[in-house]
């Protein structure tokens, strides 16, 4: 085992290489990771924001389950997905199991309770602000809702990148229900498994070097486009 | 300035992510269900695309365990198995699961240990006096623990030996419950003999100073089989497509294509199809 030094050299190269493979894994990744984010953010945000603001019987142990779930251990939901998938399982039918779709569906149920559950903190504490305001104003259920979202929309969407980093670093659900098939469901998380299962840890390593920085890309773009987002809103 | 560069970056992640997706198009595919030892050592890489040339058909590899393999293959999640079991692949088609079972290769196992050998096995050509001898010394030795091939394998080797080696699980002997790849690389930390197929250990990029100890013994010979999955219990089943793809794998061109790999200049599996055994 080299140095440090030369691992992070190694995942220069990689990248500058412009490997057609690696790049194919890295917009898989991007592509499975964006989507089940995406679609975490859909049903994670009203959610979150519902519990958030309404008060109604079994609320606060739907709260306190939304907060276990964040916990969801990711093999646990590869297994279920994949039961839930495979042929002799309830929508074996849809031939969905080792395609990037049933990646998708397992990372959504990862990250939804986060969003969901971060969101209500988020929105709950902003309601408090404006309670007096809303009732003075006679707002109704829905609009109060939308205008919290609208209103705690930076803080939320530190919540989504909170999703995005838990899925994208993500091994064993996808391992499990896409089956780490080349060139179908082969993302970084699960290459850099089988690259150490290899005992090719230097180049193990270097992909994560490559996968971190991925990350960091796309987490700095966001943040700046809420900074200059937020300078815009107070110009 | 700056929010529009970051807006056209995030922008191009996002493209970039739509277009791989719209490349991977749906075409002629069979699933099959295989071991870590072909797929690691890089066998699959070597003979698919000679196979995909020939009939069109893309080979999707799922590389998990024998006993995973056979157990997501009863699911009806794979088309063929091609795993090294033989008790387990011939209870497998008893049970009405496979169509039917032919050898395809083999190769075999050996026990690679650490270069201090503690418990002075290097060199020997008989498993059954080898294994003893770790126990005896209660020197690590890692185990799959997985219901894998190479798990089921050694467990056979250990009963020959008369020991019964998970009663010591926890202290010398230690059960990993991962892969191949994974338990060597936990053999080698800990400084644990450890059974592995040759192919694995021959390409594995991680060897330390670990080296073969005990190699040649008869009993550890490790035949790989290939079946195709049984359409009648699951009719979603690309029977005739694995079919191509059993036959192609048993043919002269394919048993060539197996013979002709090699790492380092060795060969790492050895192809016996129709050598009259079943």
């Amino acid at each position: 085992m080299d140095g440090f030094w030369s691992v992070l050299g190694g995942a220069f190269a990689l990248v500058f290489a412009l490997d057609p493979d690696l790049l194919e894994i890295i917009g898989l990744s991007m592509r499975v990771t964006l989507t089940a984010v995406f679609f975490a953010c859909l049903i994670g945000l009203p959610l979150g924001a519902a519990v958030g603001v309404f008060r109604f019987p079994g609320r606060t142990l739907l709260t306190v389950a939304l907060n276990a779930l964040m916990g969801l251990p990711p093999v646990v939901v590869g297994l279920v997905v994949y039961l839930m998938l495979s042929a002799s399982g309830p929508f074996g039918p849809l031939r969905l199991l080792y395609t990037p779709s049933a990646m998708i569906i397992a990372q959504m149920i990862i990250v939804t309770p986060i969003v969901a559950a971060l969101t209500r903190q988020v929105v709950e504490d902003l309601n408090r602000e404006y309670a007096e305001q809303f009732a003075s104003l006679g707002v109704g259920a829905l609009d109060r809702l939308l205008s919290l979202l609208w209103d705690a929309r930076y803080s939320l969407l530190t919540v989504a990148l909170a999703g995005f980093g838990r899925a994208v670093a993500e091994v064993g659900a996808v391992l499990i229900v896409g089956g780490n098939i080349n060139h179908v469901t082969r993302v970084m998380t699960t290459t850099i498994a089988l690259e150490t299962s290899k005992g090719n840890l230097q180049l193990a390593l270097a992909l994560g070097v490559v996968l971190l920085a991925i990350a960091f890309t796309v987490t700095a773009c966001v943040m700046a486009l809420k900074a200059s987002a937020v300078r815009a809103a107070y110009a | 300035m700056i929010r529009r560069l970051m807006s056209l970056a995030l922008a191009t992640i996002v493209l970039a992510a739509v277009t791989v997706s719209a490349s991977i198009a749906d075409e002629k595919f069979i699933i099959i269900q295989s071991t870590t030892s072909t797929q690691n050592s890089g066998l699959f890489d070597h003979i698919l695309p000679a196979f995909r040339d020939k009939t069109g058909i893309e080979v999707r590899v799922v590389a998990v365990g024998t006993g995973q393999a056979i157990r997501n293959a009863v699911n009806g999640d794979g088309d063929v198995l091609l795993v090294h079991s033989k008790p387990s692949e011939e209870k497998f088609v008893a049970d009405g699961f496979g169509i039917s079972r032919a050898d395809v290769m083999y190769n075999d196992f050996v026990i690679v240990g650490p270069a201090s050998d503690p418990a002075g096995i290097r060199g020997s050509r008989d498993a059954i006096d080898a294994l003893p001898k770790i126990a005896e010394s209660e020197t690590p030795f890692a185990s799959r623990g997985d219901d894998s091939g190479t798990h089921k394998a050694e467990l056979r080797l250990w009963k020959a030996a008369n020991i019964d080696a998970a009663a010591s699980s926890g202290t010398w002997y230690r059960e990993t419950g991962s892969g191949m790849g994974s338990t060597l690389n936990t053999a080698i930390g800990m400084d644990a003999y450890v059974m592995t197929d040759r192919a694995t250990w021959i390409a594995f990029g991680n060897k330390a100073t670990h080296e073969i100890m005990v190699e040649g013994d008869p009993r550890m010979f490790n035949q790989y089989g290939v079946i195709v999955v049984n359409p009648e219990v699951h009719p979603h089943v690309k029977a005739e497509m694995g079919q191509v793809f059993a036959d192609w794998l048993l043919s002269k061109e394919g048993q060539a294509a197996i013979a002709d790999y090699t790492v380092d200049g060795q060969q790492l599996f050895f192809p016996n199809a129709n050598d009259g055994s079943s």
